[in-house]
């Protein structure tokens, strides 16, 4: 007698459940990486998970490098995250902070040794915010008047930004030739954000917790924040409820573009002081898994991103402690997202087993 | 459901600031146990960065440092993450710690600052003796006499298929393989180009640039342009295996960089030129250990052991080669023979008599310092790192891009 699967959606499913059916998976993921380590190195898995949790919190140092990295990639899946919640399929992250670096970078080049210093922080706020909300500003204009596809418009904005960013490199290469920009006002600090309380990496820290915040608040309690989960659900209904759908797209993207805008402004003046074609270094994308996995939830996002950013430089760590090429690194870390992304199926849908002996109406049900 | 996450994200802030409470170590320890750290931009896939590493683990060795006792870590980029190695090295108590690669200088420079205690050293970088700080030595060779010498090999080889009939002297083209339009790339393929034509006057040379240090596909891409572009030989200073393994596959000769790609190239490698980092990290490290001071600037020369050929493979290069490049390299040694001697070059169709070149780095691109005296272009003397930027006659540039 054979024996079938039977996939069907569940109706609902505590959330304690759904969490522990996530535990489970990573608990799972972690075995196999184990085995898989064991396997092809010959090293103990353990020895393998305590270093991972060396990198990430094995000195005061790299806990805090590791809460700042969690703060940029958060601040990026917040600023995506409204967008994504409206139905807007916006890839463009990559391209919206990378342009809000190159604005911050312009105006502390240009303008490091003309303007006092608060003034020339804000001429760079105000010029990142611009440029990252032009970024967003544009693929949602298209698409609110022209109906164009959005994916591929964020996506290609992504390239033109990162052109950009080349360009200007070689217009601002020191020495000539080197392909480099170098640490920016090195000596002079000028357009540097300043340090909090002596302690180098708290600002990006604080300023993207105030973040969370704000985002949360806006998402769930303003009339935004309303209109957007409506246009989400669907663009007819908000439409007949009396929302404007463009202008609710317009004003979603725009905002999303300026907090990515944000964002490159602490990745140049407040964490790198320098600018290259990679610096945000594809969490303009990891941020969309991030902002999925916390189901739009921006308190939840704090967990998926630290989680992220934790494998991350657990991964690094191992590769050099135990003279593993990164590849090996990226080969477990490849599992556990495997096993997260894969948990979400059983959390969204429920396997029976059934006997094809059962008539086809039961299997339809 | 917000209780529980409240509740993890505690859990999860207590775990990482216990973590924090160990202490960090000892930044001045005693000679015998002395704790030294590498910052590598790539792992040992890369030719340049592999060089670095065989050379941190035999000068350890040499040093009598216990593994335990030296940390390398790899595939640091050129940005902020240096800067957080470095400072986590630091802290770890290393109070030596090395960088490798040209973009690391700035980072490097940031936390030498931040512990005046700690020695830092930078191979290739160009701001030391600017900077003015104690505690931050840059360090280079002189490797354009090793270019040179593997360029007498490449010139040979020209003139042995020019006397076998395979095309005449005047198609004798090399193709150079360069990273970037800076002035450690020109120093490095002029070198060789002046090397080959001493022997084979009739070369002429076309580099292309690829933007990055290592880009093994661009690298690969390149070498297959120059040799449709009808490059008879091939070199390269750019640090994956692509343009050896461009070569093997089309059966053109290579002079190789950074050590012997013999293993992808049994049938057209002919030789390399590479930089020995082991004279200068013992140096650096003796220095610490015996509480002497580290020359901002340091230039490994032939005499130091630091500029070295690797591996001639017989089977490939012309006969005679090394007895040459034994000739060439005593005159070097003795002085009697220069690399940028000024009558074997022209430059916009004549020869050069003066030259400030950019030495004191900066933004505007300054030309501070005059570099030719006594009938060559003084290299790697006011500062150890190249700044001969001169785009001579008989050299084709393509893509200038970079």
């Amino acid at each position: 007698m054979l024996s079938r699967f039977h996939i069907s959606k569940r109706s609902s499913l505590s959330p304690q459940k759904a969490w522990l059916i996530r535990g489970g998976a990573i608990l799972l993921a972690l075995v196999i990486c184990g085995i898989i380590t064991t396997i092809t190195t010959g090293l103990n898995p353990l020895d393998v998970y305590a270093t991972i949790f060396q990198g990430a919190f094995g000195t005061a140092r790299k806990s805090w490098v590791t809460w700042q990295n969690v703060s940029v990639l958060l601040g990026i899946s917040l600023a995506v995250t409204p967008a994504f919640k409206m139905r807007f399929w916006n890839i463009g992250a990559e391209g919206q902070v990378l342009i809000g670096c190159l604005a911050s970078a312009a105006c502390m080049i240009l303008f490091g040794d003309k303007l006092p210093n608060g003034l020339l922080i804000l001429v760079m706020l105000l010029a990142s915010l611009f440029a990252g909300g032009l970024w967003g500003f544009l693929p949602a204009f298209f698409n609110a008047r022209w109906n164009t596809n959005e994916t591929l418009f964020t996506l290609m904005m992504n390239y033109i930004a990162t052109q950009l960013v080349a360009y200007y490199i070689i217009v601002w290469e020191v020495p000539k030739g080197s392909g480099k920009i170098g640490i920016i006002n090195q000596n002079s600090q000028m357009g540097w954000l300043p340090q909090l309380a002596g302690q180098q990496y708290l600002l990006s820290i604080l300023i993207v917790a105030i973040l969370t915040g704000a985002m949360y608040i806006y998402l769930q309690y303003s009339k935004h924040g309303y209109e957007i989960a409506v246009v989400g659900e669907s663009r007819r209904t908000a439409s007949y409820a009396g929302i404007k759908v463009d202008r609710v797209i317009i004003r979603t993207m725009t905002l999303s573009g300026a907090v990515c805008g944000l964002m490159g402004l602490l990745l140049v003046s407040g964490i790198n002081h320098t600018m290259t074609t990679t610096i945000v270094g594809g969490r303009g994308f990891t941020a969309v898994m991030v902002s999925w996995l916390a189901k739009f939830n921006p308190i939840a996002m704090i967990f998926t991103s630290l989680l992220l950013v934790f494998l991350d430089r657990g991964a690094g760590e191992i590769s050099s402690v135990f003279s593993l090429n990164r590849s090996f690194a990226d080969i477990l870390t490849g599992i556990i997202l495997f096993f997260i992304i894969g948990s979400e199926f059983f959390i969204n849908y429920e396997i029976h087993l059934t006997n094809s002996a059962e008539t086809e109406g039961e299997r339809h049900v | 459901m917000k209780k529980f996450f409240a509740l993890l994200l505690a859990l999860v802030m207590v775990l990482s600031l216990a973590a924090c409470g160990k202490q960090e170590g000892d930044p001045t320890p005693a000679t015998n146990d002395i704790k030294v750290g590498f910052i590598m931009l790539h792992d040992e896939n890369s030719t340049y960065d592999l060089n670095f590493i065989n050379a941190a683990k035999e000068a350890c060795a040499n040093l009598g440092i216990p593994e335990s006792n030296y940390i390398i870590r790899t595939n640091v980029p050129e940005g902020q993450e240096c800067y957080e190695e470095a400072a986590a090295l630091a802290d770890d108590g290393c109070s030596i710690i090395f960088a490798d690669s040209f973009g690391h200088e700035d980072y490097m420079i940031q936390a030498a600052k931040e512990f005046p205690d700690v020695q830092f050293c930078h191979a290739t970088g160009t701001k030391a003796h600017t900077e003015g700080l104690d505690n931050y030595h840059n360090a280079f060779a002189s490797i354009y006499e090793g270019r040179y010498l593997a360029g007498i090999a490449a010139g040979m080889k020209l003139n042995e298929m020019i006397e076998n009939g395979e095309f005449t002297p005047e198609e004798a083209k090399i193709g150079y393989v360069g990273a970037f339009t800076y002035a450690e790339v020109v120093s490095g393929y002029t070198s060789f180009f002046l090397g080959a034509r001493s022997v084979c006057p009739t070369a002429t040379m076309e580099v292309t640039f690829t933007g990055s240090w290592y880009d093994e596909t661009a690298e690969k891409e390149g070498a297959n342009k120059l040799i449709g572009n009808g490059c008879k030989l091939i070199s390269q200073h750019a640090d994956s295996m692509g343009a050896p393994t461009a070569c093997e596959v089309a059966g053109v000769p290579d002079v190789s960089y950074n050590g012997s790609t013999k293993s992808v190239g049994p049938n057209t490698y002919i030789i390399s030129s590479r930089i020995n980092w082991v004279p200068y990290y013992e140096y650096a490290i003796k220095a610490v250990m015996n509480g002497t001071s580290i020359d901002a600037d340091y230039t490994g020369t032939i005499a130091t052991g630091s500029v070295q050929l690797t591996e001639l493979n017989e089977s490939v290069a012309a006969a005679g080669t090394a007895e040459a490049i034994e000739a060439a390299k005593a005159e070097l040694s003795a002085g009697t023979r220069h690399v940028f001697d000024t009558s074997t070059f022209t430059f916009q169709g004549a020869a050069l008599d003066s030259y400030m070149a950019d030495v004191d780095s900066d933004a505007a691109y300054t030309p501070d310092t005059e570099v030719i005296a006594d009938g060559y272009f003084h290299e790697s003397e006011f500062r150890s790192a190249p700044y001969f930027d001169l785009q001579i006659d008989g050299i084709t540039l393509l893509d200038t891009a970079f």
